[in-house]
């Protein structure tokens, strides 16, 4: 990609972040109603520790993946910035 | 030092600070008093929003819910801290990058339409007003009791602490009244819940002790748990009797209903910029998920350790000189009814009716249930007491009314 410090491509920018924000709503979306209700019963032939792992998922795991998906969208977004051009 | 005092130590030192904090960040322009000057840090204005949005509800409540729902529990634990995601990826940083006060200013400005903005406007008291009385029930309650005067004039006195700490400090006082806030908040959840902990798997860590095994049993906590509630004829804690759609459907409701709330929202334009905005959206999340994670793990433990105590007990009648009885049933080889069963049995929150007369009390699922009165609030107010807790941590929970300051403390928020 030919970068042009000129012009800020704010089409290309804005196709990766919403490529970045489905992908990381899939995520989200895959944790909690995924593990936790569609497939929970699934899930729960497994186990995490002494804990069914879909009533994990559940209870405790999609907390945890919802905290490192919003760091993740942080760094993410500062490098999508960096790329184009966007730092304040 | 009587109940007494320590009621009014700790009721007259938190306001006391909040004061002072607000007197400290005193406003002196529009940016100070809307939006804090925009230099809050983000994981500060992460602290704050952790403490401005967990209210009674979740501090005092949901532990409690969760126990008796079981699995069914899982809405609110999904559905409360799934919203932030949905904040941080959609809302916030957009709503910053604008630079506007509030949300009704966006609407209005975006989409070119006064009529947009009043509709925004509306919607925004109308949650907030809706919100606020909720907590201003919890605010007139505590002072009530704490004061001995009517409810009203409770909720009167308390509106005006409020009021001058908040009119005074503007956002930044509150921002920092927050982060105040917050800190008692998470003490007095956690610490409870590490001995409960330590006592039920002998893991210090609730989210731990949550997946372990039973101290000095080769069984899960939570396969335990599942054997004793079925045993007494209830459903196994982890499943529910709701459908997957309702769970779904309900999961849905709770996360949008969190990415849209007013005061949620409005914290986001205290930071410097969209990217601050963002991180300080993971911070609420992680100050949020500490006692979010812990919740579940409460539950399961008090159920386990209610069953444990009071199911089979011998009742203790008189309220005279229960060391006495509770010994004497003991040297007869029984289990005596705990000693809080015994103090939240005067606020009402807990009761029993020996139905076949046996001065044992039977927990049951069904019309055998000897335990009628069953406040589910109970399992977080009692835990201190539940888990044995040295009495100077017990005092500060053990309220008159049955109020635990912690609730005084945020339903102001």
């Amino acid at each position: 990609m030919s970068e042009t410090h000129t012009k800020i491509d704010g089409k290309g920018y804005w196709r990766e972040v919403l490529r970045l924000t489905l992908a990381l709503l899939a995520i989200w979306f895959a944790v909690s109603y995924g593990a936790g209700i569609l497939f929970r019963d699934l899930l729960d032939n497994l186990s995490i520790g002494g804990a069914p792992l879909g009533f994990w998922f559940a209870q405790n795991g999609s907390i945890y993946v919802f905290v490192g998906l919003i760091f993740y969208y942080c760094r993410a977004m500062a490098r999508l910035e960096k790329k184009y051009g966007l730092e304040v | 030092m009587g109940e007494e005092f320590w009621t009014y130590f700790w009721v007259v030192g938190t306001f006391g600070t909040y004061i002072a904090i607000a007197l400290w960040a005193r406003a002196s322009s529009t940016d100070d008093f809307y939006v804090a000057g925009h230099d809050v840090h983000p994981m500060v204005n992460g602290m704050a929003t952790a403490a401005d949005w967990m209210s009674a509800a979740s501090f005092l409540s949901m532990a409690g819910l969760i126990a008796f729902l079981g699995y069914g529990g899982s809405v609110y634990l999904m559905g409360w801290t799934g919203g932030y995601v949905l904040l941080a990826l959609l809302l916030a940083p957009f709503l910053r990058e604008f630079g506007k006060f509030t949300v009704p200013d966006f609407v209005g400005d975006r989409y070119y339409s006064t009529a947009a903005r009043l509709i925004a406007v509306i919607c925004a008291l109308f949650v907030s007003f809706t919100y606020i009385a909720g907590q201003m029930k919890g605010v007139g309650v505590a002072f009530s009791g704490f004061l001995g005067v009517e409810f009203n004039t409770g909720i009167m006195v308390g509106m005006g602490i409020v009021f001058v700490y908040a009119v005074l400090g503007g956002m930044k006082g509150i921002t920092y009244t927050q982060v105040a806030q917050y800190c008692v908040l998470i003490f007095a959840y956690t610490v409870p819940a590490v001995f409960i902990s330590l006592i039920i798997t002998g893991n210090p860590i609730p989210q731990l002790g949550f997946i372990s095994n039973v101290k000095g049993e080769d069984v899960a906590m939570l396969e335990k748990l599942n054997t004793v509630v079925q045993d007494l004829g209830f459903l196994e804690y982890t499943q529910s009797n709701k459908s997957m759609i309702d769970i779904f459907a309900i999961t849905g409701a709770l996360m949008f209903g969190t990415a849209g709330l007013p005061h949620v929202i409005i914290r986001f334009f205290t930071v410097s910029s969209a990217g601050a905005a963002r991180v300080s959206a993971g911070w609420a999340l992680v100050f949020i998920a500490l006692l979010y994670t812990t919740a579940p793990a409460v539950a399961s433990f008090a159920r386990l350790n209610f069953i444990d105590t009071v199911n089979e007990s011998t009742y203790v009648a008189s309220d005279a000189d229960y060391d006495a009885a509770a010994a004497a049933i003991v040297a007869d080889g029984g289990k005596p009814i705990p000693e809080w069963f015994k103090n939240w049995e005067k606020t009402g929150l807990l009761g029993i009716t020996d139905k076949n007369g046996d001065g044992i009390v039977q927990y049951r699922a069904g019309n055998d249930n000897e335990v009628t009165k069953l406040d589910r609030d109970i399992f977080v107010m009692a835990n201190p007491s539940i888990a044995n807790l040295p009495a100077w941590a017990r005092r500060r929970s053990v309220y008159r009314g049955g109020i635990v300051d912690g609730d005084l403390i945020f339903s102001q928020s």
